[in-house]
């Protein structure tokens, strides 16, 4: 049962600043979908306030794709939709080991045969069990993001959220983290809903994508489209430049 | 590289080694005899996660963590010996003429202090000023670094704000500071690319204005590339190759070719992502 | 020599392997790695080792005590000086110092233990609860903590002591009602970090309820801090139950409590100076040796420390 994602009109208010101003986007089931954007125009909170971590002041998130998919805020939606964090550093509790941090989601969610599910999931990491009882210290970044994936694929969600997973990792262990999570994308079916500044992770691993700019949305277009240089937005078209590096004097 | 800049040495590294205890009592080295120069340019260090950048970059400054023992053979910042310098001098250095920007923004600031308050912190450690002119001069400075509302940002925790405008507030705090030497490590990996380029613009008017050296430690090395002058790859505590920038397609280790293969290219079909295939013979 | 030399090593390599394959050994492991920071630290050793002979003093201390701690014979050995007999000599009442400072040690570990008892988990559980819930719940438990915080520690326990009576139990609530709001202050800044974390987000995404995560994920983090405080607090909880004793309001005579001995040796400090010095130096030393322990649980505790 694949689920996808539809944000109408999504609002967050911090006291009395807007974050997120008036959002919609629709993600089909089994679609990979990026958020770029400048930094502060609300991509975090875009996915913050979707998994209810910030507060919706306005709009409706909704899972679409079947019949009698779980509503916001109920335990089986938590199950539906996961999210990976952008620090692989303070996304793993310090003082727990991987196997704890692992076996936790299984026990708030009364799910049995926890030895074997903890087993599988690291497998599926590219982690093997040497690596189940250590604590984060003893990890590398790119190990901690494996950790952080596995956590959010023991409970078998549908939707996936991604908030930069890759940007405090070096060139080689993303490329190795990004070929697993397309990796686990196909074999889970999962829908994608990954947040970058990064041009080309985004078109690398998604196929329609929205550009934020102060908490708005300023266009939506397709990979294929960007690749081609095919954008309209002023903005878009700053981010496509600036993307190819520094110039001096421009 | 220009020769004038390479005759007026900033920075002289000249096997610089640091070593941490290990578990069975020895000493294990992370940074394993790096030796450069620095005029007043920009430098770059690319290297993976643990190849001991930061660890350089905070020996220079006097950051090593205390278990860990750093030597050289010659450490001299402007002419003075860092290594040999009584402890006063090196702290007074440190606060004034040498500045790093750390890499986590999250940890290097103070959870339960405002943004605000931090930054006029660092400019009562400079220069003594009336609290109204703090606040001016610290919502200048986070005007510069392209903060959008510096008035609702001096005010917020550094929960409250995002990862790339805490990363801005740690180079405003650089900047109030005024160094002749800028460590900054990782300073950029958490903005959005529109950003970035504004701050490395700061950073570049300070290096061709004011004379400033830089040491920009990145793992991002389109980025490195286009803004840098010359460029060291570190691995494995060492340097491995040194290539001067916008010829590192034209690097020879096979590290560095690796890394530079490895990124996903916009517009162009690569799946999977070529990935790195470590040999133990890079290491020695 | 070997033979035995092999298995010694390899307990220590399974302690410290980078690779545990058990829970235990994890867990074991992580103590270990703590023991060895601590047991690099000499004075905290120091320390350690003071506490552990009150201890062993305490639980042995009708065997150890030479002669009665109450009893003395009042015609002979009346406010004898310290000699080979009487090591640390006698007081007024004829009874001899050493014996009794012996036995008085019961009563310091009594106070010790209990107070870090009843008011580490008090400070703890408020901390916690405040800082991660924020909002009324906060500046609700906050401002009962400040209103305790605000008075003299000494003097809200002689309050305490003085509705309840006089006598050592008395003393230790007293004591133990004073102390937890700087472990609640602790607990709670460190609750305040904590929550912003991306690690707590997490367990709150897979649907952990608060108490779930105050209980399992933002308490462990805030122990440490909160045992290394206890510890360095020690000192001044040793020093107010003194304190109370020696106003005649902790533990009531003939009870050999070490500050109601002091009291009791200011009436001849000028000539006979070793029935008040001798007390006077047991809870110097005492104090000293917690807030050596302290120091070094600090190092061996940090989290950031850890390796
Ligand atoms: N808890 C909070 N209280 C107040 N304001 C907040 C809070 N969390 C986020 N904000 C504000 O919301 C805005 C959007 O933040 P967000 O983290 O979504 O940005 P982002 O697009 O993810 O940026 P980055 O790329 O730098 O991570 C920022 O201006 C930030 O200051
Ligand atoms: N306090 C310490 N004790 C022991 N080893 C340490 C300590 N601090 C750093 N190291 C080791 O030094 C090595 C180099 O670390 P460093 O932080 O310089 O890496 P880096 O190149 O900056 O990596 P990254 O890109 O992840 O920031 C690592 O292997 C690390 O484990
Ligand atoms: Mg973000
Ligand atoms: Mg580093």
């Amino acid at each position: 049962m694949k689920a996808g994602l539809s944000i109408e009109g999504l609002r967050v208010v911090y006291d009395d600043f807007i974050a997120v101003d008036d959002v919609s986007m629709r993600v089909e089931p089994g679609e990979s979908f990026g958020i770029v954007g400048e930094s502060g125009s609300g991509k975090s909170t875009v996915l913050r306030a979707v998994c209810g971590l910030a507060p919706r002041t306005a709009g409706t998130v909704s899972l679409i794709g079947a019949a009698g998919l779980p509503e916001p805020g109920t335990k089986a939606y938590r199950r539906t939709l996961q999210m990976v964090f952008q620090d692989p550093y303070g996304s793993l509790h310090p003082r727990q080991t991987v196997d704890r941090i692992l076996a936790e989601p299984l026990a708030i969610h009364d799910i049995g045969d926890a030895e074997a599910r903890i087993e599988r999931a690291l497998d599926e990491v590219g982690l093997g069990s040497g690596f189940r009882f250590r604590y984060p210290h003893q990890l590398s970044g790119g190990q901690r993001q494996r950790v952080a994936i596995a956590r959010a694929l023991i409970l078998e969600p549908q939707i996936l959220l991604l908030d930069e997973p890759t940007s405090a990792l070096d060139a080689s262990v993303q490329a190795e983290v990004l070929n697993l999570l397309e990796d686990m994308r196909r074999r889970h079916g999962l829908t994608f809903v990954m947040v970058s500044h990064d041009l080309a992770v985004v078109t690398h691993m998604c196929e329609r994508l929205m550009v934020m700019q102060r908490g708005r949305r300023v266009e939506e277009l397709s990979s294929a489209d960007l690749a081609r240089r095919h954008v309209s937005d002023p903005y878009t078209k700053r981010l496509m430049e600036a993307s190819e590096g520094f110039r001096r004097g421009a | 590289m220009n020769e004038a800049s390479r005759r007026s040495d900033l920075l002289v590294v000249d096997d610089l080694r640091v070593a941490f205890p290990d578990r069975d009592g020895g000493m294990t080295e992370a940074v394993r005899g790096v030796s450069f120069t620095l005029g007043r340019e920009r430098l770059g260090i690319v290297g993976e996660s643990g190849s001991g950048k930061s660890q350089t970059g905070r020996a220079i400054l006097g950051l090593t963590a205390p278990e860990g023992r750093v030597t050289a053979r010659r450490l001299a910042f402007d002419g003075i010996d860092l290594m040999t310098c009584p402890p006063k001098q090196r702290r007074a250095l440190r606060g004034g003429r040498i500045a790093m920007v750390l890499q986590d923004p999250k940890f290097s600031l103070n959870p339960v202090m405002t943004i605000g308050d931090q930054i006029v912190e660092t400019l009562d450690a400079h220069a003594r000023v009336s609290r109204r002119e703090g606040r001016e001069r610290a919502l200048e400075t986070l005007r510069q670094v392209q903060i959008d509302d510096p008035q609702r940002m001096f005010d917020l925790y550094p929960h409250e704000v995002s990862g790339g405008m805490g990363q801005r507030a740690m180079i405003a705090m650089m900047l109030i500071a005024q160094p002749d030497l800028l460590i900054a490590d990782e300073p950029t990996s958490a903005l959005d690319v529109t950003v970035q380029l504004q701050v490395l613009a700061i950073l570049d008017r300070l290096v061709a204005e004011r004379g400033m050296g830089l040491i920009f430690i990145s793992h991002d090395l389109r980025l490195v590339s286009t803004f840098c002058d010359r460029i060291l790859v570190m691995y494995a505590g060492r340097i491995v190759e040194e290539v001067s920038a916008g010829r590192l397609h034209e690097a020879k280790h096979p590290y560095t070719r690796g890394l530079v293969n490895c990124l996903p290219r916009l517009g162009e079909d690569r799946h999977p992502l070529p990935t790195l295939d470590r040999r133990p013979e890079w290491a020695s | 020599m070997s033979s035995v030399e092999v298995p010694r090593e390899s307990l220590r390599d399974w302690l410290l392997s980078e690779r545990p394959r058990s829970r235990r050994q994890a867990a074991f492991g992580r103590a270990y790695a703590g023991w060895r920071t601590f047991a690099r630290n000499r004075l905290a050793m120091l320390g350690l080792g003071i506490v552990l002979a009150l201890v062993l003093v305490a639980i042995f201390a009708d065997q150890l005590a030479p002669y009665h701690p109450y009893i003395g014979d009042l015609r002979t050995t009346r406010l004898l000086p310290p000699a080979a007999a009487h090591w640390f000599g006698t007081d007024d009442q004829a009874r001899e110092i050493l014996s009794r400072i012996i036995h008085g040690s019961r009563i310091t570990l009594f106070v010790v233990v209990l107070v870090a008892v009843l008011a580490a988990p008090i400070g703890l559980a408020v901390g916690t609860v405040a800082g991660y819930s924020g909002g009324l719940v906060d500046a609700a438990l906050m401002r009962i903590t400040d209103i305790f915080l605000a008075f003299p520690r000494l003097i809200l326990a002689l309050a305490f002591v003085a509705a309840l009576g006089p006598g050592i139990e008395n003393a230790v609530i007293a004591i133990a009602i004073t102390s937890w709001p700087p472990y609640a202050r602790i607990a709670r800044a460190e609750t305040l970090t904590i929550r912003q974390a991306d690690y707590i987000a997490a367990v709150q995404l897979i649907g952990a309820s608060p108490w779930r995560i105050v209980l399992r994920h933002i308490m462990p983090l805030c122990v440490s801090s909160v045992i290394v405080r206890v510890t360095l607090d020690m000192a001044g909880i040793i020093l107010t139950a003194a304190g109370l004793g020696f106003l005649g309001l902790g533990a009531q005579p003939p009870t050999p409590e070490w500050g109601a001995m002091i009291a009791n040796g200011r009436l001849y400090v000028l000539d006979q100076w070793w029935v008040a010095a001798a007390p006077g130096a047991a809870i110097f030393i005492v104090s000293l040796a917690f807030n050596l322990l302290g120091d070094g649980l600090r190092d061996a505790l940090d989290p950031k420390g850890a390796k």
